[in-house]
């Protein structure tokens, strides 16, 4: 933590010499970040060392301990909750923001996704992963089994407000729902209350959003045993979630204006596999049916 | 735009093999319309010309699977404009599985039976925030909920989707840690700091209402900034009021009480790229009449 710092280290902050504060702070970077971080301002010092000579003696002596003191620093010892989340954030700071300046400028000042995702909470089922949505593309909700619920101004605000900003502000051209295996949140749906358990308070509540898929399963698959019967009921939870997406206005004024499709889509971690299917919604053309031929006189 | 070759991964050890060649990073930020644009790549390589067509077996975890060198004609075309959306995905998909999924057949299949995340993280749904590249969490790492400004309405407001999330989180699957990211330029953030009490209603706004605390207390306290710099306020302001609300759920407060979960924030300030992140001090914030929270092992990274 930067908080605890090696003594030697404060100590050297106390020189006011403008460049060795600047180099400070890549210093206390290279405690607490990852071997990556540590290697690169080692390697920024002794740069500075050949680069500037015009240092006198008292700053090379510092830059020097500063070196030393890097590549011979035990810091007291990080969480492994917080290494971990540095060591994740070094990783993209280095590998992906610092390469792609351009992108990220223009990032910095709007976002314009052409996808909204909704998805599941499940660790295992980030769409960022298994999609490889970079930082831009696709503006996500995450929620216990993807679920969207019909358009109700008195509640559910949460998924609403989503959905008002992605197509009113962000105006999104396809909006992506996609299920998956062994899903927490269905299962208990299927499961519940027929087996008796206790209920949770908030997340029975929640499921019950997809009621009308299990109703369908149970009611055409009743012959399947149970972890089938949730695998379907997955899938057609996804479809109840794009059904439900149709009932709020600004979704269905853009569907019919052709600005946005709705996409439905299906992880399974167990095979390795996702299926991908659109919510068509078609009204054809009128067939204007001819009255030359008729016998008008009725 | 330069994008890096194979780079060494710290997660090389959980994830993926330590030869980097089998790695590409396609995780590297090219967004679809500028793909064709760009020849020397390892995503183009992955997406358009390799082999393709995979087929693993149904239900049994052993992956057995073959390669064909046969184009990505198999899923049939779908004549409305929208075959380049198939398409894409298709190949966000078959990158995925060639590149991470097959790469680690025994972390996925143990992943398959059980996920164990350490985290529970709330982050805004914001297209620029995702906790899978800004904070590098994998497959199996950090359970998430994403909303409208990472909100986290307290417990006597009712059922929401946020908090069934937190439920699951917290009693079933036992998450050790809570972490509440924030972000800057956050569009919901802007709207509850810009709205007005003039009878209208919105979605929008009945959500970031949960919100308006961090509202009050950043008026107070940053009166004097310009409206930009009061949002920037707000945005962390409101990281930790949501800590607070957290703290509204008996079952969190008792688990952090023993102890056996922590609650952190974050803020991603991605104009200069840098991560803030601190921890709620609860036996401390306890301590505090006024109700002002207390943190510690704050840190910065930039």
């Amino acid at each position: 933590m930067l908080s605890k710092h090696c003594k030697t280290c404060k100590r050297s902050l106390l020189v006011s010499a403008p460049i060795i504060s600047k180099y400070f702070s890549l210093h206390r970077k290279g405690i607490t970040m990852a071997n990556q971080s540590s290697e690169l301002a080692i390697e920024q010092l002794k740069k500075l060392l050949r680069e500037k000579e015009e240092l006198n003696g008292v700053a090379t002596a510092k830059i020097e301990q500063l070196i030393v003191e890097l590549q011979g620093c035990h810091p007291n010892p990080i969480e492994p909750a917080d290494q971990r989340i540095i060591d994740g954030f070094t990783y993209f700071k280095l590998n992906n923001f610092n390469k792609n300046p351009e992108l990220y400028d223009r990032l910095a000042k709007g976002q314009s996704p052409k996808f909204m995702v909704f998805a599941c909470s499940d660790s295992r089922v980030s769409p960022s992963v298994i999609l490889n949505f970079q930082p831009g593309e696709a503006f996500m909700v995450r929620n216990i089994a993807n679920m969207v619920p019909p358009f109700n101004q008195l509640r559910y605000s949460g998924v609403g407000a989503t959905l008002e900003y992605a197509i009113t502000a962000l105006k999104v051209e396809n909006i992506l729902v996609i299920g998956h295996s062994r899903c927490g949140g269905i299962s208990r749906l299927m499961n519940h209350p027929e087996d008796g358990s206790a209920p949770y308070d908030f997340i029975d509540d929640w499921v019950k959003i997809g009621l009308s898929s299990k109703v369908k399963v149970l009611k055409e698959h009743e012959r399947c045993d149970f972890k089938e019967q949730c695998k379907f009921c997955e899938m057609e939870s996804v479809n109840n979630s794009l059904v439900n997406l149709k009932t709020y206005p600004y979704v269905d004024r853009e569907i019919r204006n052709k600005n946005l499709a709705l996409l439905g889509g299906y992880y399974d971690f167990v095979s390795g596999e996702f299926k991908l299917w659109k919510y068509k919604n078609h009204v054809t053309e009128p067939v204007t049916i001819p009255l030359k031929g008729l016998d008008m006189t009725i | 735009m330069a994008i890096p070759s194979s780079i060494s991964d710290p997660f090389a050890s959980k994830f993926l093999p330590l030869s980097s060649s089998s790695y590409n990073p396609s995780r590297i930020s090219v967004p679809a319309q500028i793909t064709a644009k760009i020849e020397q790549t390892h995503l183009t390589a992955l997406r358009r010309s390799q082999c393709s067509s995979l087929k693993a077996s149904m239900g049994s975890p052993g992956f057995t699977q073959q390669l064909n060198n046969s184009k990505l004609d198999t899923l049939a075309e779908v004549k409305d404009g929208r075959d380049d959306i198939f398409n894409d995905l298709k190949d966000r998909f078959l990158s995925f599985k060639k590149n991470v999924y097959m790469e680690n057949p025994e972390q996925f299949e143990s992943l398959a039976k059980v996920q164990t995340p350490k985290f529970m993280v709330i982050a805004c749904a914001d297209s620029r925030v995702c906790p899978s590249n800004i904070l590098g969490f994998q497959p199996g790492d950090a359970f998430t909920i994403r909303n409208v400004a990472n909100l986290v309405p307290t417990f006597e407001s009712g059922p929401s989707e946020t908090n069934a999330a937190l439920e699951f989180a917290v009693n079933t699957l036992l998450v050790e840690n809570i972490l509440v990211v924030g972000h800057s330029c956050c569009g919901g953030i802007r709207a509850l700091m810009g709205m007005q009490d003039d009878g209208s209603t919105s979605f929008i706004k009945s959500w970031v209402i949960h919100g308006k605390n961090a509202k009050v207390k950043t008026k107070v306290s940053a009166s004097n900034l310009d409206f930009d710099h009061q949002c920037t306020h707000c945005e962390k302001e409101s990281i930790n009021h949501s800590l607070v609300n957290l703290l509204s759920y008996p079952w969190i407060k008792e688990k952090v009480e023993n102890e056996e979960l922590s609650i952190h924030g974050g803020y991603y300030d991605f104009v200069n790229c840098s991560f803030e992140k601190w921890t709620l001090d609860y036996r401390g914030t306890k301590l505090e009449e006024n109700g002002r929270i207390v943190t510690k092992n704050k840190v910065f990274w930039s």
